[in-house]
């Protein structure tokens, strides 16, 4: 038992703390003290990157000596399972918090060229974003995942309405409104679960299930049906997203970015606590984690959305209904079921984030193009630009190097996004699509219910279809039709994180078997949910049990 | 004791969602007050209700369960009173915010009726 080993066994627990400490030791720095914040935001975020990338390693089942299986459990204050709250770490986390720290940083570099002078404390409230995101994927137990989603909601409260403006103050508030109300129904849940199973803990919930009393397990199912409904309105599925839209719409466009990963929360829950409660024998999940509920929500969620992209004239309001497009396929196709379903499913959430991150980054550049022009905004728009709203008082530090090409790079990066969010060859996007049809194929739906697979090919191409309409049409009026159209200076720490996260999906698609070998696993993972349930009540890694044992002495 | 109880929960969320759905901001935050009172009241409930019983061991007392109440649901609606506080109350921030900017005080920023 080494030093090394010592530190990594806390390894679970870093994507929350670097967050936390980096965040609140901001605070100590003036607002005017620009440069010292943004080193601190930048060496916390790479940190965050390096402990998720560790994690992801260690779920892969890298450390079997200290995590046997690669589900590292970590007992917060070193109570055991069902008594203290736990951190559990699968593949299914590992890959949330990766795809959640790589989107933090290139929308935090992103930010450093212009939004993050827009209003104060920008650089904290991004970092305890993402400490709640990273807490949501981490939690072992349910109230801690209401905490945790509180801590994002209330830091995504100040993120929506940075750079202020009338637009975002009027989304701000429905926004605020609807997750208010969002958060009592996850409590209302979340109770009556405890009071019908008298656990919180979700691995020992998941034990607790098959030996429910009849009265209770009525309690219990009610509990579950309010808790996924809950789980939905964040996930963005209909008819709860009506908020959606306007606020992603209106938000920063580094913001809107990292809210992109914001809704993979109420999925990532959904698919957890659904592989949880579904039990060993995989049918009795209750209401709404199970099959035919999540489909027929899906299925009426990815109409909405491709519907409202037709209908969107300004740019990052496209972008916001491709992201609800996203949570309707994803929603389908779990609701779909089937063997390899779960893995192709995670592929498309990891594609789909990437690329809608990048949209919404690259929207705001090209927007800028249209700065006389007639442009597209149905919305009134003028409060919007950062420019007058920066405090002339403050230094502007960053000049940075200007890009040269900048029409050229926004046409490239336009034409790779609209591949990547219609699943056109040759990115991620295609890949991850055609995996979903093929996955339905190998449905056990297939052979009692075909209609349903059929619906979904329709729904999943029809949808293509629409968004390549809506997006040329889009990218015709953006660069072609336009009176004016201004070649903006692109500085280099603005472009870049666009092009990392294209590249990024470049990568994914000539590394789709690794990737796919890697997904495969966890969604087999969460087929099979005994092995999480044994981790995580069987208590933590013996070095725990080792340092108290050694304080005792 | 469970009937006031149950009733009170109930005409509190009733109350909430009604004003909840009112145009008016004020009714707005007036609504999910009320609501995060109904919530927090049916948290507690959900631990069981019993009269005089305490939440933490009395080592005079004999370590029977029954005697002693469920202290984990004080726990939850403690953390619950003050994330729904803090919450409302940047609402009520935002709220104003609103108010200066549109000068209505209409949810949607916008007196025009359909």
């Amino acid at each position: 038992m080494n030093d090394w080993t010592q530190l990594l066994q806390h390894l679970p627990v870093f994507p929350i703390v670097i967050p936390l400490v980096a965040g609140a030791s901001m605070l100590l720095f003036v607002e005017a003290r620009r440069t010292t914040r943004t080193i601190i935001a930048l060496i916390a975020t790479l940190a965050n990157l390096g402990a998720a990338a560790g994690l992801a390693y260690v779920a892969s089942g890298a450390m079997p000596g200290l995590w046997p299986e690669g589900i590292a459990v970590y007992l917060l204050g070193g109570w055991d399972a069902p008594f203290g709250i736990v951190l559990v770490l699968d593949r299914l986390s590992g890959v949330m918090l990766l795809l959640n720290a790589v989107l933090a940083l290139t929308s935090l570099v992103y930010a450093l060229a212009r939004w993050k002078k827009m209003g104060p404390h920008f650089q904290s409230l991004f970092q305890f974003l993402v400490m709640g995101i990273n807490g949501a994927f981490l939690t072992g137990d349910l109230f801690n995942l209401f905490v945790f989603i509180e801590v994002l909601l209330a830091a995504s409260y100040g993120l929506v309405l940075h750079g202020l403006g009338e637009v975002r103050v009027r989304a701000g508030l429905h926004y605020i409104a609807i997750n208010l109300a969002g958060s009592f129904i996850l409590l209302i849940g979340i109770s009556l679960i405890y009071g019908a199973s008298g656990t919180l803990n979700m691995a020992d919930l998941a034990a607790r299930l098959p030996a429910l009393a009849e009265g209770d397990r009525i309690l219990f199912e009610i509990g579950a049906a309010i808790l996924g409904v809950a789980f939905l309105l964040k996930a963005g599925a209909w008819p709860l997203n009506f908020w959606l839209p306007s606020a992603y719409g209106a938000a920063a466009p580094p913001v809107a970015a990292i809210f992109s990963i914001m809704t993979k929360v109420g999925v990532y829950a959904l698919l957890r606590l659904g592989s949880l409660l579904a039990g060993p024998s995989g049918a009795g999940a209750p209401a709404p984690f199970s099959d035919g509920w999540l489909f027929g929500i899906g299925l009426i969620t990815l109409a909405l959305g491709t519907a409202g992209t037709l209908t969107a004239r300004q740019p990052q309001r496209l972008v916001a209904y491709c992201v609800i497009s996203s949570a309707g396929t994803l929603l389908t196709a779990l609701g779909l079921g089937g063997a390899g379903m779960k893995s192709a499913a995670l592929f498309y959430l990891v594609s789909s984030v990437l690329a809608t991150g990048a949209f919404f980054m690259l929207t705001e550049m090209i927007e800028r193009t249209q700065r006389s022009g007639e442009g597209a905004q149905a919305e009134p728009f003028e409060s919007f630009g950062p420019e007058d709203q920066i405090d002339p008082s403050l230094p502007d530090e960053d000049v940075g190097i200007v890009i040269p090409a900048a029409m050229a790079f926004l046409g490239m990066s336009f034409i790779a996004c609209t591949l990547l969010v219609t699943g056109l060859p040759p990115l991620s996007g295609f890949i991850a699509k055609f995996l979903l049809l093929s996955a339905a194929l190998d449905s056990p739906l297939l052979a009692t219910l075909p209609v349903s697979v059929w619906v979904l090919w329709a729904a999943v191409l029809g949808s293509s279809l629409i968004g390549v309409i809506a997006l040329c049409h889009m990218g015709v009026r953006l660069f072609w039709s336009s009176e004016e159209i201004v070649t903006p200076q692109l500085r280099l720490i603005e472009a870049a994180p666009v092009a990392v996260l294209l590249l990024l999906t470049a990568a994914l698609t000539a590394g789709v078997g690794p990737a796919m070998d890697y997904l495969t696993l966890a969604g087999s993972s969460l087929s099979s949910p005994q092995m999480y349930i044994d981790a995580v009540l069987t208590g933590g890694p013996p070095i725990v049990s080792h340092e108290i044992k050694g304080g005792g002495q | 004791m469970e009937i006031t109880y149950a009733l009170a929960i109930g005409v509190l969320t009733g109350s909430g969602v009604w004003l909840l759905l009112r145009p008016r901001t004020f009714q707005v935050i007036m609504g999910l007050s009320l609501l995060s009172y109904a919530v927090n009241l049916f948290i507690f409930g959900m631990g069981r209700i019993m009269e005089g019983g305490a939440p933490i061991i009395d080592t005079l007392k004999q370590i029977d369960p029954s005697l002693y109440d469920d202290p984990v649901p004080q726990a939850l609606v403690l953390t619950a009173i003050v994330i729904g506080f803090a919450t409302t109350a940047l609402f009520l921030v935002v709220l104003l915010a609103s108010r200066g900017l549109t000068g209505t005080d209409h949810v949607d920023g916008d007196e025009s009726e359909p």
